[in-house]
Protein backbone atom coordinates (compact mmCIF):
# COMPACT_ATOMS: atom_id res chain seq x y z
CA UNK A 1 0.00 0.00 0.00
CA UNK A 2 2.63 2.27 0.89
CA UNK A 3 4.40 1.70 -2.24
CA UNK A 4 1.18 2.27 -4.46
CA UNK A 5 0.83 5.76 -1.64
CA UNK A 6 4.43 6.42 -3.26
CA UNK A 7 3.47 6.06 -6.83
CA UNK A 8 1.02 8.18 -6.47
CA UNK A 9 2.71 11.09 -5.09
CA UNK A 10 5.17 11.12 -7.11
CA UNK A 11 3.17 11.03 -9.97
CA UNK A 12 1.02 14.06 -8.98
CA UNK A 13 4.20 16.01 -7.77
CA UNK A 14 6.34 15.20 -11.16
CA UNK A 15 2.96 15.85 -13.25
CA UNK A 16 3.07 19.35 -11.30
CA UNK A 17 6.56 20.12 -12.29
CA UNK A 18 5.88 18.75 -15.90
CA UNK A 19 4.08 20.71 -16.65
CA UNK A 20 6.12 23.80 -15.64
CA UNK A 21 8.93 22.80 -17.23
CA UNK A 22 7.73 21.33 -20.14
CA UNK A 23 5.40 24.19 -21.37
CA UNK A 24 8.98 25.87 -21.15
CA UNK A 25 10.39 23.73 -23.86
CA UNK A 26 10.41 25.38 -27.48
CA UNK A 27 8.44 23.26 -30.03
CA UNK A 28 11.61 22.73 -32.37
CA UNK A 29 13.35 20.68 -28.99
CA UNK A 30 10.26 18.42 -28.95
CA UNK A 31 11.21 15.93 -30.88
CA UNK A 32 14.43 15.75 -28.82
CA UNK A 33 12.33 15.73 -25.90
CA UNK A 34 10.80 12.95 -26.86
CA UNK A 35 13.57 11.31 -27.27
CA UNK A 36 14.66 11.89 -24.09
CA UNK A 37 11.58 10.93 -21.87
CA UNK A 38 11.54 8.08 -24.31
CA UNK A 39 15.44 7.23 -23.01
CA UNK A 40 14.52 7.09 -19.56
CA UNK A 41 11.49 4.76 -20.09
CA UNK A 42 13.97 2.43 -20.58
CA UNK A 43 14.56 2.31 -16.73
CA UNK A 44 12.55 -0.43 -16.66
CA UNK A 45 15.89 -2.52 -17.28
CA UNK A 46 16.50 -2.53 -13.78
CA UNK A 47 14.01 -4.55 -13.32
CA UNK A 48 15.08 -6.88 -15.64
CA UNK A 49 18.39 -6.72 -14.02
CA UNK A 50 16.59 -7.95 -10.92
CA UNK A 51 15.24 -10.90 -12.22
CA UNK A 52 18.46 -12.37 -12.55
CA UNK A 53 19.42 -11.36 -8.48
CA UNK A 54 17.07 -14.69 -7.91
CA UNK A 55 17.68 -18.02 -9.80
CA UNK A 56 16.24 -18.50 -13.33
CA UNK A 57 14.66 -21.27 -15.00
CA UNK A 58 15.71 -21.52 -18.68
CA UNK A 59 12.77 -19.91 -20.14
CA UNK A 60 12.89 -17.09 -17.27
CA UNK A 61 16.46 -16.61 -18.53
CA UNK A 62 15.32 -16.28 -22.29
CA UNK A 63 12.30 -13.97 -21.64
CA UNK A 64 14.50 -11.76 -18.90
CA UNK A 65 17.54 -11.72 -21.63
CA UNK A 66 15.06 -10.83 -24.31
CA UNK A 67 14.14 -8.23 -22.00
CA UNK A 68 17.85 -6.72 -21.25
CA UNK A 69 18.37 -6.91 -25.09
CA UNK A 70 15.17 -4.67 -25.48
CA UNK A 71 15.88 -2.44 -22.80
CA UNK A 72 19.07 -2.03 -23.42
CA UNK A 73 18.20 -1.03 -27.07
CA UNK A 74 15.91 1.63 -25.74
CA UNK A 75 17.87 3.18 -23.60
CA UNK A 76 21.28 3.56 -25.37
CA UNK A 77 19.76 4.25 -28.29
CA UNK A 78 17.53 6.97 -26.73
CA UNK A 79 20.08 9.04 -25.08
CA UNK A 80 22.28 8.55 -28.23
CA UNK A 81 19.71 9.63 -30.86
CA UNK A 82 18.92 12.50 -28.41
CA UNK A 83 22.52 13.58 -28.19
CA UNK A 84 22.95 13.36 -31.89
CA UNK A 85 19.67 15.48 -32.68
CA UNK A 86 20.89 18.15 -29.90
CA UNK A 87 24.29 18.43 -31.31
CA UNK A 88 23.02 19.15 -34.84
CA UNK A 89 21.58 22.85 -33.53
CA UNK A 90 23.77 25.34 -34.73
CA UNK A 91 23.43 29.31 -33.95
CA UNK A 92 26.27 32.13 -34.83
CA UNK B 1 10.03 0.08 1.38
CA UNK B 2 14.02 0.54 1.17
CA UNK B 3 16.26 2.47 3.29
CA UNK B 4 16.87 5.55 3.94
CA UNK B 5 19.91 5.46 1.46
CA UNK B 6 17.86 3.78 -0.97
CA UNK B 7 15.38 6.80 -1.06
CA UNK B 8 18.07 9.48 -1.10
CA UNK B 9 19.61 7.61 -4.25
CA UNK B 10 15.93 7.49 -5.80
CA UNK B 11 15.42 11.23 -5.11
CA UNK B 12 18.59 12.24 -6.42
CA UNK B 13 17.66 10.25 -9.76
CA UNK B 14 14.71 12.03 -10.19
CA UNK B 15 16.26 15.04 -9.18
CA UNK B 16 18.61 15.00 -11.93
CA UNK B 17 16.09 14.13 -14.35
CA UNK B 18 14.07 16.62 -13.48
CA UNK B 19 16.73 19.02 -14.06
CA UNK B 20 17.49 17.39 -17.47
CA UNK B 21 14.30 18.32 -18.90
CA UNK B 22 14.80 21.85 -17.11
CA UNK B 23 17.54 22.66 -19.64
CA UNK B 24 15.73 21.29 -22.97
CA UNK B 25 14.98 25.52 -23.30
CA UNK B 26 17.87 25.81 -25.68
CA UNK B 27 19.81 22.64 -27.94
CA UNK B 28 22.80 23.16 -26.17
CA UNK B 29 21.20 23.02 -22.26
CA UNK B 30 18.93 20.00 -23.94
CA UNK B 31 22.55 18.14 -24.60
CA UNK B 32 23.75 18.69 -21.06
CA UNK B 33 20.60 17.77 -20.00
CA UNK B 34 20.85 14.66 -21.58
CA UNK B 35 24.38 13.67 -20.94
CA UNK B 36 24.27 14.67 -16.99
CA UNK B 37 20.88 12.25 -17.27
CA UNK B 38 22.52 9.55 -19.01
CA UNK B 39 25.33 9.55 -16.54
CA UNK B 40 23.15 9.86 -13.25
CA UNK B 41 21.29 6.34 -14.86
CA UNK B 42 24.72 4.95 -15.21
CA UNK B 43 25.15 5.04 -11.56
CA UNK B 44 21.88 3.83 -10.34
CA UNK B 45 22.10 1.13 -12.77
CA UNK B 46 26.16 0.32 -10.99
CA UNK B 47 24.56 1.10 -7.75
CA UNK B 48 21.63 -1.73 -8.19
CA UNK B 49 24.22 -4.41 -9.46
CA UNK B 50 26.27 -3.29 -6.76
CA UNK B 51 23.32 -3.99 -3.66
CA UNK B 52 21.90 -7.13 -5.41
CA UNK B 53 23.98 -9.28 -6.60
CA UNK B 54 22.75 -9.70 -10.00
CA UNK B 55 23.70 -13.09 -10.77
CA UNK B 56 24.56 -14.85 -14.44
CA UNK B 57 26.91 -12.44 -15.77
CA UNK B 58 27.36 -14.49 -19.03
CA UNK B 59 23.95 -13.98 -19.93
CA UNK B 60 23.52 -10.84 -18.69
CA UNK B 61 25.84 -8.84 -19.39
CA UNK B 62 26.57 -10.35 -23.34
CA UNK B 63 22.65 -9.41 -23.16
CA UNK B 64 22.91 -5.85 -22.33
CA UNK B 65 25.81 -5.38 -24.15
CA UNK B 66 24.07 -6.65 -28.04
CA UNK B 67 21.26 -4.28 -27.05
CA UNK B 68 23.19 -1.19 -25.90
CA UNK B 69 25.49 -1.79 -29.36
CA UNK B 70 22.13 -2.07 -31.66
CA UNK B 71 20.92 1.04 -29.96
CA UNK B 72 23.82 2.78 -30.61
CA UNK B 73 24.32 1.86 -33.81
CA UNK B 74 21.34 2.42 -35.32
CA UNK B 75 21.16 5.52 -33.49
CA UNK B 76 23.94 6.79 -34.96
CA UNK B 77 23.01 5.91 -38.40
CA UNK B 78 19.39 6.80 -38.96
CA UNK B 79 18.05 10.16 -41.27
CA UNK B 80 17.05 12.63 -39.81
CA UNK B 81 14.11 11.91 -41.90
CA UNK B 82 12.80 8.72 -40.02
CA UNK B 83 13.61 9.79 -36.82
CA UNK B 84 9.79 9.84 -35.39
CA UNK B 85 9.66 5.96 -36.74
CA UNK B 86 12.92 5.25 -34.61
CA UNK B 87 11.61 7.27 -31.51
CA UNK B 88 8.41 4.74 -32.01
CA UNK B 89 10.78 1.24 -32.51
CA UNK B 90 12.69 2.20 -29.21
CA UNK B 91 9.86 3.21 -27.55
CA UNK B 92 8.37 -0.05 -28.08
CA UNK B 93 11.42 -2.32 -27.39
CA UNK B 94 11.03 -0.26 -23.77
CA UNK B 95 7.20 -1.53 -23.34
CA UNK B 96 7.93 -4.64 -24.62
CA UNK B 97 10.66 -4.95 -22.07
CA UNK B 98 8.31 -4.22 -19.49
CA UNK B 99 5.76 -6.68 -20.72
CA UNK B 100 8.49 -9.48 -20.34
CA UNK B 101 9.58 -8.51 -17.20
CA UNK B 102 5.79 -8.56 -15.77
CA UNK B 103 5.50 -12.37 -17.32
CA UNK B 104 8.10 -13.65 -15.58
CA UNK B 105 6.98 -12.27 -12.27
CA UNK B 106 3.93 -13.63 -13.14
CA UNK B 107 5.24 -16.89 -13.64
CA UNK B 108 6.86 -16.74 -10.28
CA UNK B 109 4.14 -15.15 -7.99
CA UNK B 110 1.95 -18.28 -8.37
CA UNK B 111 -1.32 -18.44 -6.58
CA UNK B 112 0.94 -17.63 -3.57
CA UNK B 113 1.35 -13.77 -4.17
CA UNK B 114 -1.08 -11.70 -2.86
CA UNK B 115 -4.01 -9.38 -5.06
CA UNK B 116 -1.75 -6.83 -4.97
CA UNK B 117 1.52 -7.35 -6.62
CA UNK B 118 -0.90 -9.92 -9.14
CA UNK B 119 -2.31 -6.70 -10.28
CA UNK B 120 0.08 -4.47 -10.58
CA UNK B 121 2.41 -7.23 -12.57
CA UNK B 122 -0.99 -7.70 -14.65
CA UNK B 123 -0.49 -4.18 -15.24
CA UNK B 124 2.71 -3.46 -16.07
CA UNK B 125 2.11 -6.71 -18.54
CA UNK B 126 -0.95 -4.99 -20.38
CA UNK B 127 0.90 -1.54 -20.24
CA UNK B 128 3.81 -2.69 -21.62
CA UNK B 129 2.19 -4.83 -23.95
CA UNK B 130 0.08 -2.18 -25.44
CA UNK B 131 3.17 0.15 -26.00
CA UNK B 132 4.77 -2.81 -27.83
CA UNK B 133 2.29 -3.33 -30.07
CA UNK B 134 0.80 0.00 -30.88
CA UNK B 135 4.27 1.49 -31.24
CA UNK B 136 5.28 -0.84 -33.66
CA UNK B 137 2.19 -0.19 -35.10
CA UNK B 138 3.34 3.57 -35.11
CA UNK B 139 6.73 2.82 -36.57
CA UNK B 140 4.73 1.20 -39.41
CA UNK B 141 2.75 4.09 -40.61
CA UNK B 142 5.48 6.22 -39.89
CA UNK B 143 7.26 4.61 -42.31
CA UNK B 144 4.93 4.04 -44.86
CA UNK B 145 4.77 0.43 -44.75
CA UNK B 146 1.50 1.24 -43.52
CA UNK B 147 -1.37 3.09 -44.72
CA UNK B 148 -1.98 6.54 -42.39
CA UNK B 149 -5.46 5.87 -43.00
CA UNK B 150 -6.99 5.30 -40.05
CA UNK B 151 -8.84 1.84 -39.50
CA UNK B 152 -12.24 1.77 -37.48
CA UNK B 153 -13.69 -1.55 -36.95
CA UNK B 154 -17.47 -2.42 -36.66
CA UNK B 155 -17.77 -2.13 -32.95
CA UNK B 156 -14.22 -0.62 -32.45
CA UNK B 157 -15.09 0.33 -29.11
CA UNK B 158 -16.42 -3.04 -27.71
CA UNK B 159 -13.46 -4.42 -29.18
CA UNK B 160 -11.28 -2.75 -27.04
CA UNK B 161 -13.61 -3.45 -24.06
CA UNK B 162 -13.61 -7.17 -24.49
CA UNK B 163 -9.72 -6.70 -25.13
CA UNK B 164 -9.23 -5.41 -21.85
CA UNK B 165 -11.50 -7.95 -19.93
CA UNK B 166 -9.95 -10.88 -21.65
CA UNK B 167 -6.32 -9.24 -20.18
CA UNK B 168 -8.39 -8.65 -16.68
CA UNK B 169 -9.51 -12.49 -17.01
CA UNK B 170 -6.64 -13.99 -17.85
CA UNK B 171 -4.65 -11.91 -15.47
CA UNK B 172 -7.49 -12.78 -12.09
CA UNK B 173 -7.05 -16.64 -13.32
CA UNK B 174 -3.30 -16.76 -12.87
CA UNK B 175 -4.01 -16.59 -9.23
CA UNK B 176 -6.30 -18.92 -8.90
CA UNK B 177 -4.74 -22.07 -11.40
CA UNK B 178 -1.97 -24.79 -11.15
CA UNK B 179 1.31 -24.48 -12.72
CA UNK B 180 0.34 -26.12 -16.48
CA UNK B 181 -2.81 -24.04 -16.99
CA UNK B 182 -1.00 -20.66 -15.24
CA UNK B 183 1.22 -20.85 -18.44
CA UNK B 184 -1.98 -21.36 -20.88
CA UNK B 185 -3.43 -17.97 -19.13
CA UNK B 186 -0.33 -16.34 -19.31
CA UNK B 187 -0.44 -16.50 -22.84
CA UNK B 188 -3.89 -15.27 -23.39
CA UNK B 189 -2.78 -12.36 -20.94
CA UNK B 190 0.31 -11.52 -23.79
CA UNK B 191 -2.09 -11.93 -26.70
CA UNK B 192 -4.98 -9.89 -25.56
CA UNK B 193 -2.42 -7.34 -24.98
CA UNK B 194 -0.98 -7.59 -28.21
CA UNK B 195 -4.03 -7.55 -29.81
CA UNK B 196 -5.01 -4.37 -27.54
CA UNK B 197 -2.21 -2.37 -28.44
CA UNK B 198 -2.90 -3.06 -32.27
CA UNK B 199 -6.92 -2.36 -32.43
CA UNK B 200 -5.85 0.53 -29.88
CA UNK B 201 -3.51 2.49 -32.64
CA UNK B 202 -4.88 1.41 -36.22
CA UNK B 203 -7.66 4.14 -35.63
CA UNK B 204 -4.92 6.40 -35.41
CA UNK B 205 -4.98 8.38 -38.52
CA UNK B 206 -0.63 8.85 -39.74
CA UNK B 207 -0.62 12.43 -39.45
CA UNK B 208 -1.68 12.20 -35.65
CA UNK B 209 0.97 9.29 -34.63
CA UNK B 210 3.05 11.77 -32.68
CA UNK B 211 0.59 12.84 -30.58
CA UNK B 212 -0.32 9.15 -29.63
CA UNK B 213 4.08 7.90 -29.76
CA UNK B 214 3.77 10.61 -27.19
CA UNK B 215 1.02 8.56 -25.09
CA UNK B 216 2.23 5.35 -25.75
CA UNK B 217 5.80 7.05 -24.17
CA UNK B 218 3.74 8.08 -21.26
CA UNK B 219 2.30 4.22 -20.77
CA UNK B 220 5.53 2.59 -21.22
CA UNK B 221 6.53 4.90 -18.35
CA UNK B 222 3.82 3.96 -16.47
CA UNK B 223 4.41 0.12 -17.43
CA UNK B 224 7.58 0.30 -15.85
CA UNK B 225 6.12 2.08 -12.68
CA UNK B 226 3.84 -0.80 -12.47
CA UNK B 227 6.37 -3.40 -12.81
CA UNK B 228 8.26 -1.43 -9.70
CA UNK B 229 5.36 -1.85 -7.53
CA UNK B 230 4.69 -5.13 -7.89
CA UNK B 231 8.54 -6.16 -7.17
CA UNK B 232 8.85 -3.70 -4.65
CA UNK B 233 11.24 -1.43 -6.33
CA UNK B 234 11.34 2.55 -5.47
CA UNK B 235 13.53 3.95 -8.30
CA UNK B 236 11.34 1.80 -10.91
CA UNK B 237 8.65 3.42 -9.45
CA UNK B 238 9.99 6.76 -8.97
CA UNK B 239 11.73 6.34 -12.62
CA UNK B 240 8.11 5.55 -14.57
CA UNK B 241 5.61 7.78 -12.78
CA UNK B 242 7.55 10.36 -13.81
CA UNK B 243 7.86 9.02 -17.40
CA UNK B 244 3.78 8.70 -17.09
CA UNK B 245 3.35 12.34 -15.86
CA UNK B 246 5.87 13.96 -18.17
CA UNK B 247 4.96 11.90 -21.20
CA UNK B 248 1.15 12.83 -20.72
CA UNK B 249 1.84 16.37 -20.30
CA UNK B 250 3.73 16.56 -23.59
CA UNK B 251 0.88 14.67 -25.33
CA UNK B 252 -1.69 17.24 -23.96
CA UNK B 253 0.93 19.82 -24.99
CA UNK B 254 1.50 18.64 -28.56
CA UNK B 255 -2.19 17.92 -29.18
CA UNK B 256 -2.85 21.61 -28.35
CA UNK B 257 -0.08 22.74 -30.79
CA UNK B 258 -1.51 20.81 -33.60
CA UNK B 259 -4.99 22.03 -32.95
CA UNK B 260 -6.22 18.76 -31.90
CA UNK B 261 -8.45 17.67 -28.85
CA UNK B 262 -6.65 14.25 -28.18
CA UNK B 263 -9.90 12.37 -27.93
CA UNK B 264 -10.53 13.34 -31.55
CA UNK B 265 -7.11 11.83 -32.79
CA UNK B 266 -7.86 8.59 -30.71
CA UNK B 267 -10.54 7.82 -32.65
CA UNK B 268 -9.46 8.93 -36.30
CA UNK B 269 -11.28 11.82 -37.39
CA UNK B 270 -8.61 12.62 -39.77
CA UNK B 271 -6.73 15.68 -39.82
CA UNK B 272 -4.13 17.11 -42.90
CA UNK B 273 -0.94 15.71 -43.75
CA UNK B 274 1.28 16.92 -46.05
CA UNK B 275 1.84 15.37 -49.95
CA UNK B 276 5.09 14.23 -50.94
CA UNK B 277 7.01 16.13 -53.43
CA UNK B 278 8.96 12.62 -54.41
CA UNK B 279 9.54 8.96 -53.63
CA UNK B 280 7.03 6.17 -54.10
CA UNK B 281 3.42 6.95 -52.51
CA UNK B 282 1.58 4.29 -50.89
CA UNK B 283 -1.54 4.05 -52.80
CA UNK B 284 -4.46 5.82 -51.30
CA UNK B 285 -8.16 5.85 -52.07
CA UNK B 286 -7.84 9.81 -52.28
CA UNK B 287 -11.28 11.47 -51.60
CA UNK B 288 -12.66 12.27 -54.81
CA UNK B 289 -11.19 15.72 -55.67
CA UNK B 290 -14.68 18.02 -55.22
CA UNK B 291 -14.01 20.24 -58.18
CA UNK B 292 -17.44 22.20 -57.41
CA UNK B 293 -16.38 22.64 -53.79
CA UNK B 294 -17.08 26.24 -53.50
CA UNK B 295 -13.28 27.78 -51.63
CA UNK B 296 -12.98 31.37 -51.27
CA UNK B 297 -10.19 32.36 -53.41
CA UNK B 298 -7.72 34.80 -51.24
CA UNK B 299 -8.15 38.13 -52.47
CA UNK B 300 -6.03 39.44 -54.82
CA UNK B 301 -3.33 41.85 -54.56
CA UNK B 302 -2.88 44.39 -57.59
CA UNK B 303 -0.10 46.12 -56.33
CA UNK B 304 2.35 42.69 -55.61
CA UNK B 305 4.83 42.94 -58.28
CA UNK B 306 3.95 39.72 -59.99
CA UNK B 307 5.11 37.78 -63.14
CA UNK B 308 2.63 37.59 -66.07
CA UNK B 309 0.52 34.26 -67.22
CA UNK B 310 2.85 31.55 -68.53
CA UNK B 311 4.44 32.50 -71.56
CA UNK B 312 7.52 34.26 -70.23
CA UNK B 313 9.74 31.20 -69.09
CA UNK B 314 9.64 27.46 -67.85
CA UNK B 315 8.34 27.52 -64.17
CA UNK B 316 11.99 27.42 -62.90
CA UNK B 317 12.91 30.50 -65.09
CA UNK B 318 9.95 32.32 -63.61
CA UNK B 319 10.27 30.98 -60.39
CA UNK B 320 14.30 31.74 -60.12
CA UNK B 321 13.38 35.89 -61.19
CA UNK B 322 10.88 36.03 -58.63
CA UNK B 323 13.34 35.13 -55.92
CA UNK B 324 16.21 37.04 -57.61
CA UNK B 325 13.39 40.53 -57.72
CA UNK B 326 12.40 39.78 -53.87
CA UNK B 327 14.21 41.09 -50.94
CA UNK B 328 12.29 39.15 -48.45
CA UNK B 329 11.71 35.38 -48.64
CA UNK B 330 9.92 32.74 -46.11
CA UNK B 331 10.54 29.69 -46.94
CA UNK B 332 8.00 27.06 -46.20
CA UNK B 333 9.54 23.52 -45.64
CA UNK B 334 6.63 20.63 -45.45
CA UNK B 335 7.45 16.64 -45.19
CA UNK B 336 7.42 16.10 -48.34
CA UNK B 337 10.87 18.38 -48.50
CA UNK B 338 12.25 15.64 -46.23
CA UNK B 339 11.09 12.86 -48.87
CA UNK B 340 12.73 14.19 -51.30
CA UNK B 341 15.60 14.27 -49.64
CA UNK B 342 15.93 18.37 -50.42
CA UNK B 343 16.56 19.84 -47.12
CA UNK B 344 20.37 20.17 -48.05
CA UNK B 345 19.02 22.53 -51.07
CA UNK B 346 16.72 24.37 -49.31
CA UNK B 347 19.44 25.78 -47.21
CA UNK B 348 21.90 25.86 -49.81
CA UNK B 349 19.63 28.01 -51.31
CA UNK B 350 18.40 30.17 -48.34
CA UNK B 351 22.59 30.91 -47.59
CA UNK B 352 23.04 31.88 -51.29
CA UNK B 353 19.51 34.07 -51.01
CA UNK B 354 20.80 35.41 -48.25
CA UNK B 355 24.42 36.22 -49.39
CA UNK B 356 22.55 38.54 -52.02
CA UNK B 357 21.53 40.15 -48.94
CA UNK B 358 17.77 39.35 -48.84
CA UNK B 359 15.99 38.74 -45.53
CA UNK B 360 15.74 34.76 -45.78
CA UNK B 361 13.55 32.98 -42.85
CA UNK B 362 12.30 29.60 -42.52
CA UNK B 363 8.16 29.18 -41.50
CA UNK B 364 7.85 26.14 -39.27
CA UNK B 365 3.66 24.82 -38.85
CA UNK B 366 3.20 22.50 -35.73
CA UNK B 367 2.50 19.92 -37.62
CA UNK B 368 5.01 20.01 -40.53
CA UNK B 369 6.92 16.91 -40.61
CA UNK B 370 5.81 13.74 -38.82
CA UNK B 371 6.18 15.02 -35.21
CA UNK B 372 6.13 18.86 -33.74
CA UNK B 373 10.07 19.37 -33.96
CA UNK B 374 10.40 17.12 -36.44
CA UNK B 375 11.43 20.32 -39.31
CA UNK B 376 13.82 21.86 -36.94
CA UNK B 377 15.79 18.98 -36.69
CA UNK B 378 15.73 18.13 -40.34
CA UNK B 379 16.80 22.05 -41.01
CA UNK B 380 19.37 21.38 -38.01
CA UNK B 381 20.84 18.68 -39.89
CA UNK B 382 21.13 20.31 -43.14
CA UNK B 383 23.43 23.34 -41.13
CA UNK B 384 20.09 26.39 -41.28
CA UNK B 385 20.75 28.19 -37.91
CA UNK B 386 18.06 27.64 -35.88
CA UNK B 387 17.47 31.52 -35.60
CA UNK B 388 16.43 31.52 -38.54
CA UNK B 389 13.18 29.31 -37.84
CA UNK B 390 10.44 30.74 -36.68
CA UNK B 391 6.98 29.17 -35.42
CA UNK B 392 3.98 29.92 -37.26
CA UNK B 393 2.63 32.50 -34.58
CA UNK B 394 5.52 34.36 -34.79
CA UNK B 395 6.05 34.68 -38.08
CA UNK B 396 2.44 34.53 -39.82
CA UNK B 397 1.71 38.11 -39.67
CA UNK B 398 4.91 38.53 -41.72
CA UNK B 399 4.33 36.60 -44.86
CA UNK B 400 1.74 39.73 -46.53
CA UNK B 401 5.14 42.09 -46.20
CA UNK B 402 7.09 39.32 -47.58
CA UNK B 403 7.48 39.42 -51.92
CA UNK B 404 8.78 35.74 -51.88
CA UNK B 405 6.88 32.61 -50.12
CA UNK B 406 8.59 29.65 -51.43
CA UNK B 407 6.78 26.27 -50.39
CA UNK B 408 8.86 22.86 -50.33
CA UNK B 409 6.80 19.69 -50.10
CA UNK B 410 3.71 21.62 -48.12
CA UNK B 411 -0.13 21.39 -49.03
CA UNK B 412 -2.80 21.35 -46.34
CA UNK B 413 -0.49 23.36 -44.05
CA UNK B 414 -0.68 26.60 -46.33
CA UNK B 415 -4.01 25.40 -47.54
CA UNK B 416 -6.45 28.46 -47.58
CA UNK B 417 -9.33 26.38 -47.89
CA UNK B 418 -9.00 25.39 -44.07
CA UNK B 419 -10.23 28.51 -43.47
CA UNK B 420 -12.51 29.87 -45.87
CA UNK B 421 -14.65 26.53 -46.41
CA UNK B 422 -15.98 24.82 -43.54
CA UNK B 423 -16.91 20.83 -42.85
CA UNK B 424 -13.69 19.67 -44.61
CA UNK B 425 -11.49 17.85 -42.48
CA UNK B 426 -8.88 20.87 -42.33
CA UNK B 427 -11.27 23.22 -41.58
CA UNK B 428 -10.06 25.26 -38.54
CA UNK B 429 -7.02 24.37 -38.59
CA UNK B 430 -4.56 26.89 -38.38
CA UNK B 431 -2.52 27.75 -41.78
CA UNK B 432 0.73 29.91 -42.40
CA UNK B 433 -0.26 32.78 -44.56
CA UNK B 434 1.31 32.14 -47.68
CA UNK B 435 -1.21 33.11 -49.73
CA UNK B 436 -0.39 36.45 -48.65
CA UNK B 437 3.60 37.29 -50.03
CA UNK B 438 3.93 38.90 -52.98
CA UNK B 439 4.61 35.96 -54.73
CA UNK B 440 4.01 32.28 -54.06
CA UNK B 441 6.57 29.27 -55.40
CA UNK B 442 5.29 26.12 -54.74
CA UNK B 443 7.83 23.29 -55.50
CA UNK B 444 5.64 20.27 -54.73
CA UNK B 445 5.74 16.96 -56.54
CA UNK B 446 2.52 17.88 -57.82
CA UNK B 447 -1.22 19.28 -58.08
CA UNK B 448 -2.94 16.53 -56.12
CA UNK B 449 -3.97 17.23 -52.38
CA UNK B 450 -2.78 16.65 -49.53
CA UNK B 451 -4.49 13.55 -47.41
CA UNK B 452 -7.36 15.56 -46.54
CA UNK B 453 -8.31 15.92 -50.03
CA UNK B 454 -9.10 19.41 -50.30
CA UNK B 455 -8.43 20.89 -53.52
CA UNK B 456 -5.63 23.57 -52.90
CA UNK B 457 -6.88 26.92 -54.04
CA UNK B 458 -3.27 28.49 -54.22
CA UNK B 459 -2.77 26.09 -57.19
CA UNK B 460 -5.35 27.76 -58.76
CA UNK B 461 -4.05 31.72 -58.10
CA UNK B 462 -2.73 33.17 -61.02
CA UNK B 463 -0.04 34.63 -58.75
CA UNK B 464 1.52 31.45 -58.02
CA UNK B 465 4.66 29.78 -59.75
CA UNK B 466 3.58 25.77 -59.64
CA UNK B 467 6.74 24.31 -59.95
CA UNK B 468 6.61 20.49 -59.62
CA UNK B 469 8.74 17.68 -59.86
CA UNK B 470 11.35 15.97 -57.79
CA UNK B 471 11.92 19.32 -55.18
CA UNK B 472 15.65 17.65 -54.87
CA UNK B 473 15.83 18.73 -58.90
CA UNK B 474 13.69 21.38 -58.76
CA UNK B 475 15.36 23.68 -55.66
CA UNK B 476 18.42 22.09 -57.26
CA UNK B 477 17.94 24.10 -60.20
CA UNK B 478 16.75 27.76 -58.27
CA UNK B 479 19.89 27.23 -56.60
CA UNK B 480 21.87 27.16 -59.94
CA UNK B 481 20.21 29.95 -61.28
CA UNK B 482 20.42 31.58 -58.24
CA UNK B 483 24.54 31.02 -58.01
CA UNK B 484 24.68 32.30 -61.88
CA UNK B 485 22.69 35.01 -61.69
CA UNK B 486 24.04 36.29 -57.94
CA UNK B 487 27.35 35.02 -57.68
Amino acid sequence: MAQIAFMLAVFAATSVVSYLLISKVPQRLHTPLMAFTNAVSAVTILGALLLFADEVSPVEGVLGGLALVMAAFNLIGGFAVTDRMTGMFKQQ
Amino acid sequence: MGSWQDVTVDLIVIAVFIAGIAQFRSPQGARRGNVTTAVAFAAALGLLVYRNAIGYPWAVVPATVVGGLLGWLVSSRITMTRIPALIALQNGAGGGASLLVSLVELGRMGSSAGVLPTTFAVAGALVGGVALSGSTIAAAKLEGRMSPRPRTLRGHNAVLLALLALVVAAGALTLTLGDAARIAALAVLVGSTLALGVVFSVRVGGADMPVMISLLNAFSGLAAAFVGVAIGNQMLIAAGAMVGSSGTVLTLVMAKAMNRPVSAIMVGRQLAEEPRAAAPVVPEAQAAVPGAEAVAEPAADPAAATEPEPATGSPVERAAAALAQASSVIIVPGYGMALAQAQSEVAALAAKLESAGKTVRFAVHPVAGRMPGHMHVLLAEADVDYDHLFEMDAINDDFAATDAALIVGACDVVNPAAISAADTPISGMPILNAHEAGTVIVCNLDEKPGYSGVPNPLYDNPRTILVFGDAKQTVGELLRDATVHQP
